[in-house]
């Protein structure tokens, strides 16, 4: 099974600091679905930035679509990037712009052109829920409509590794399950997909899943499948 | 530069475009207003040079230096008959005594004969005043030429001296040259002025949108994607401060223009704009334009760059 981000001691430190990611060696491999739990502080969302392309690490070789992206040219990460969908802890979502364009913005930036992308957007709002919201602005909507908006973003562009921080802190529980089916129907149709999150019952929803644990900026490997292939999910289940 | 103006509603919608709400479009038509005076300023300046040193680099002045009156005249003829037949000399005119003492009415004050000769004491039966003759050449002649055209008529008129207009008038063609230069000068201070003011500006809206931007880039958009939502932004600010700009200056030049040609003085009559002076003033927005979206793309360019 060819990897699709392969991490080799890699670690990141902000400035002059103490190291936040230490000595990071792992595999992810296509189509499996990964949780990456710690506690507060412990750099899953640092991890998560170098994994979008957010940050370079300090040290270490990152490959990412079998490409080395510690050394990758400031050009060529656009096309990278939006091949990674991303799910931000804080949303991130454009204050000016309507659910429907902020959910339309990776297929706009992308090229896609406008009578292509307004059923698939339609349909996305429809799916989390908000398809009676399509022109209200961000500061319109409650922090778990925003969020859902976000992973809405985050997922139209069917990326091939949907990273996703904290994705459903916001969210009453039913609405978790329904965001983790969407994360599981992705990854059914092969998008790898991994997960931040510091609630341990959300790993029992997703059977199969992987689990990568970070303490203190580094990993531990509970379930040993860091070190191998996972099974295909299906037979996992 | 026309796709710059055909970005899609939804991408222009990134950066919001408050049209006259900000003070860039106010900056720049202040700017782009000072940049067209300076320039019709030059322009003119450069046309009256061009203008005044074109009919005087052909003209010179003989002038004949003696006493005795009748005998003042006669070399004068002389000297005019022959410099008539001479290929280098398309129009020959020997001054009357009125016009003589009208020229140098300004510092001696009128005197009998030019006010008619009714009044006793003409000045130049006083004063042993130079007979001179106006030449017109057909080209503007070298210091040899002239020498020739003295040699020519130096045993008729042996006192005759010979001098260009253009060594009369150098001193204030030089002055003319140098104000065209000052103007032009001052255009290229204010586009740095007005490049410096885009720069500001790029780099206020920069942070203001920081938080777009960012996420921008981390869905793939590229540098050029979003430089040119700043390029058009500021390009438009450019555009409409710009013609603001133009329209008061245009008005202003007008107006100095009728003021000027009601003095209906040689040389500050001829600070006219012709058709073409109109025609680059016409640019200066348009040029306004395109300095601050350059400047805009330099900017937003350099600054993505420091960002991963």
């Amino acid at each position: 099974m060819n990897e699709i981000v392969q991490f080799e001691n890699v670690g990141l430190r902000y400035g002059a600091g103490v190291e936040t990611l230490s000595d990071l060696s792992f595999t992810l491999y296509p189509g499996s679905f990964y949780f990456l739990t710690g506690a507060s502080g412990a750099g899953k969302t640092s991890l998560l930035k170098l994994l979008y392309l957010a940050q370079r690490p300090s040290r270490g070789l990152i490959r990412l679509f079998g490409e080395d992206a510690v050394t990758m040219s400031r050009e060529r990460l656009p096309g990278f990037r939006r091949r990674i969908g991303v799910v931000f802890q804080d949303f991130r979502l454009v204050p000016h712009l309507s659910a429907f364009d902020n959910i339309a913005l990776p297929l706009r930036v992308a090229g896609v052109k406008e009578k292509d992308l307004v059923t698939p957007v339609a349909e996305m709002l429809d799916w989390v829920g908000l398809g009676d919201r399509a022109e209200a602005r961000p500061a319109t909507l409650s922090g778990g409509e925003q969020q859902r908006v976000a992973i809405a973003r985050a997922v139209i562009g069917r990326p091939e590794i949907l990273v996703a921080d904290e994705p459903t802190g916001n969210v009453d529980p039913d609405m978790a399950v329904r965001l983790l089916q969407l994360f599981e129907a992705l990854n059914t149709l092969g998008t790898t997909i991994v997960v931040a999150t510091h609630d341990i019952h959300l790993l029992s929803k997703v059977p199969g899943a992987q689990m990568m644990k970070l303490e203190k900026g580094g990993l531990s490997d509970p379930t040993g499948s860091l070190r191998n292939p996972p099974l295909p999910r299906d037979r996992a289940q | 530069m026309l796709s710059l103006f055909v970005i899609p509603g939804h991408d222009r919608r990134l950066i919001p475009e408050g049209r006259l709400s900000g003070p860039m479009p106010w900056v720049i038509a202040i700017m782009i207003f000072l940049t067209v005076l300076a320039t019709a300023m030059g322009l003119a300046f450069a046309e009256a040079g061009q203008k005044v040193s074109d009919q005087l680099s052909s003209r010179a002045t003989v002038q004949i230096i003696e006493a005795n009156p009748v005998s003042k005249a006669q070399q004068a003829k002389d000297a005019a008959a022959r410099l008539r037949g001479m290929e280098l000399v398309d129009e020959v005119r020997v001054l009357p005594p009125e016009e003589i003492e009208e020229l140098i009415a300004p510092w001696l004050g009128q005197t009998g004969s030019a006010q008619g000769g009714s009044q006793a004491g003409s000045l130049l039966e006083d004063i042993p005043l130079p007979a001179l003759i106006d030449l017109k050449l057909v080209r503007a002649a070298g210091a040899r030429e002239l020498e020739a055209l003295r040699g020519a008529i130096g045993p008729l008129a042996p006192s005759a001296l010979i001098e260009p207009s253009s060594g009369l008038i150098a001193p204030v063609i030089a002055l003319v040259r140098s104000l065209q230069w000052i103007a032009f000068g001052l255009v290229i201070l204010l586009a740095m002025a007005t490049a410096a003011a885009v720069i500001i500006s790029a780099r206020a809206a920069l942070n203001t949108h920081k938080e777009t931007i960012g996420v921008i880039h981390l869905l793939g958009g590229t540098d050029r994607q979003i430089s040119r939502l700043f390029q058009r932004r500021i390009a438009l600010d450019a555009l409409l401060g710009g013609i603001l700009g133009l329209i008061c200056g245009a008005g202003i030049i007008l107006l100095l223009g009728m003021q000027l040609s009601a003095l209906g003085s040689g040389l500050v009559q001829s600070l006219e704009l012709s058709w073409y002076s109109w025609l680059i003033i016409g640019f200066v927005p348009i040029l306004g334009m395109i300095l601050a979206m350059v400047t805009a793309r330099m900017t937003v360019m350099g600054a993505l760059k420091k960002i991963l």
